[in-house]
């Protein structure tokens, strides 16, 4: 899935210790966004900047693929038009940005989460409902098999 | 199992060489919830779909009475734009039905394990110790959204606190985002994913029914002229038929769009609208209106197309946690409404009984109606090994 060999190694190796579900935030009306507080169960394990970057990334991206302007009033009244029989051929702009959205919770698992033991799930696989991170127990250094 | 057999007898052939092709289980299989899919997880529907035959019946029957009784008639005497137009308007109705019916409204899928005993951890912190012989307080998050508080509920089926306008559907036992109500005549909820669909679809459904009803009259007019009015019924007997249908049909569909108009406007569904949440002097005002109907209506109808959160067509494997099913959910609190007429909202709290009324009045009479025979187009077209969130119908 949304994991590379070494984060296969490192699930395999090691056990989980604990998860942490960052929950949404609300503010600012139903729009996806997540709470940026920092867990206290990652305090040991991650800078707290490092984690409220990358929260506050994936929370721009979300407002992107649901902002309402120009782009999505055309997409929707094209479809519209053509009794949304064009959604079968057509990727809509939510969808798009949504891959954009797995890239990036790829990499950043990648290259931060992995190597400190964590592991960023992304939220449209729990109903973007929370952030789940998955702490794993700090015995294996992650190197491959 | 055959071709199984046939290898053991071999034994030289390799066990591994399986000729049986492996039958790959897809998530909506082990969905909980009270859906019905089909093709092979592209349909979701609910479970009693009688209602939804009876619309599609009454749609197709009264059309196909209109194309072969009255457009023969008056594409030669009037124009043929007149007939094209009523079968684009068909078209259209068909497809928002289909795709209101048949899609996705919204289900938020239920909590795994491991983030349902964190909720709970949370709330039991947030509670303390409640002394014995007490009742626990109910399960609330206040959440400030726009300057307003609102609350959000704990759902003991779904084991999650409902996101706001969020509502538990106990006909499809799912909890549905920005749940406006279900509706038996298609057949499925109307949430978030289809409101607009279900909108459109009641739009459409009243031009095409003041339409066939204005040009049925006009047809019998016309004719009326040539010869009697007698002989014109018994040369089209289809007429009267439709006529009947479409003037019944006509009050409360287009009462039922009115209604929704009303809603858009507001940007209100028509949950928020039973129970009474933004009105009333000690209640908050509605936090999600933008306070101007013209951008309330373009949130509503041209938003963002959102993706399903429910992965039907993804594969399972062994790593794919299940939920766990629960025999006997403990489900929300106080007993749903099951009116004879139609269940509007079987819902948690019992709605207002005036307003239900008035609600389920012009929602009995709607007819979605779809062509048993047109092949059902696949809705969601989801590529990949991934589980990539499909598109929305």
């Amino acid at each position: 899935m949304a994991e590379t060999h070494s984060l296969q190694d490192i699930r395999q190796q090691a056990s989980v210790a604990a998860k942490v579900f960052i929950q949404r935030d609300y503010t600012n009306g139903t729009m996806c966004q997540f709470q940026t507080k920092f867990p206290s169960e990652l305090e040991s394990r991650i800078d707290k900047q490092q984690f409220e970057e990358t929260l506050r990334m994936l929370n721009n991206l979300y407002a992107e693929a649901e902002k309402l302007g120009g782009q999505s009033y055309v997409e929707g009244c094209l479809a519209c038009l053509t009794a949304y029989t064009i959604f079968l051929c057509m990727e809509t702009h939510y969808e798009k940005v949504l891959k954009k959205i797995a890239k990036y919770i790829q990499e950043q698992n990648d290259k931060i989460y992995a190597p400190r033991g964590l592991l960023l799930t992304d939220p449209i696989e729990r109903g973007l409902r929370v952030v789940e991170i998955t702490i794993f127990e700090d015995r294996s250094t992650g190197s491959g098999r | 199992m055959y071709n199984i057999w046939h290898i053991r007898s071999v034994p030289d052939i390799n066990m591994s060489a399986v000729m049986v092709p492996k039958k790959v289980t897809r998530k909506w299989e082990k969905l909980p919830g009270k859906n019905t899919f089909c093709c092979d997880g592209r349909v979701m529907m609910a479970r009693q779909k009688g209602v939804f035959y009876l619309t599609l019946f009454l749609i197709i029957g009264t059309c196909s009475l209109f194309f072969a009784f009255e457009c023969p008639y008056l594409g030669v005497h009037l124009s043929p734009a007149i007939p094209v137009f009523a079968v684009v308007l068909f078209l259209f109705v068909m497809a928002v039905l289909l795709r209101t019916s048949f899609s996705d409204p919204g289900v938020l899928p239920r909590a795994l394990p491991d983030e349902a005993a964190f909720i709970e951890m949370e709330i039991e912190a947030a509670i303390g110790s409640v002394p014995a012989g007490q009742r626990p307080p109910p399960r609330i998050r206040n959440v400030q959204i726009n300057n307003q508080i609102v609350k959000l509920k704990y759902c003991y089926t779904c084991k999650i606190f409902r996101p706001p306008r969020a509502s538990h559907c106990s006909i499809c036992d799912n909890c549905v985002d920005r749940f406006d109500h279900h509706c038996p005549w298609v057949g499925n909820c109307v949430g978030k994913r289809n409101y607009r669909y279900f909108y459109l679809f009641t739009l459409s459904l009243s031009l095409l029914t003041v339409y066939i009803f204005t040009f049925d009259i006009v047809h019998v007019v016309l004719r009326s002229l040539e010869s009697d009015f007698v002989t014109t019924i018994k040369e089209t007997p289809g007429t009267v038929l439709e006529v009947l249908i479409c003037f019944f049909t006509l009050w409360s569909v287009v009462g039922l769009t009115g209604f929704h108009t009303y809603l858009i406007t507001l940007n209100q569904t028509t949950n928020e609208d039973i129970k009474g949440s933004w009105t009333g002097k000690n209640r908050v005002q509605n936090p999600y209106s933008h306070r101007n109907v013209i951008k309330n209506c373009c949130e509503v109808l041209c938003g963002p197309a959102y993706p399903s959160v429910l992965d039907r067509r993804g594969v399972m494997t062994e790593e794919t946690p299940a939920v766990p099913q629960e025999p006997e959910a403990k489900s929300a609190p106080p007993p749903q409404t099951t009116r004879t007429t139609a269940p509007l909202i079987p819902n948690e709290h019992t709605p207002d009984d005036t307003k239900t009324k008035l609600a389920a009045a012009p929602e009995e009479e709607e007819k979605p109606h779809l062509p048993q025979d047109t092949p059902l187009p696949p809705l969601d077209t989801s590529a990949g090994p991934r589980p990539d969130p499909q598109s929305p119908q």
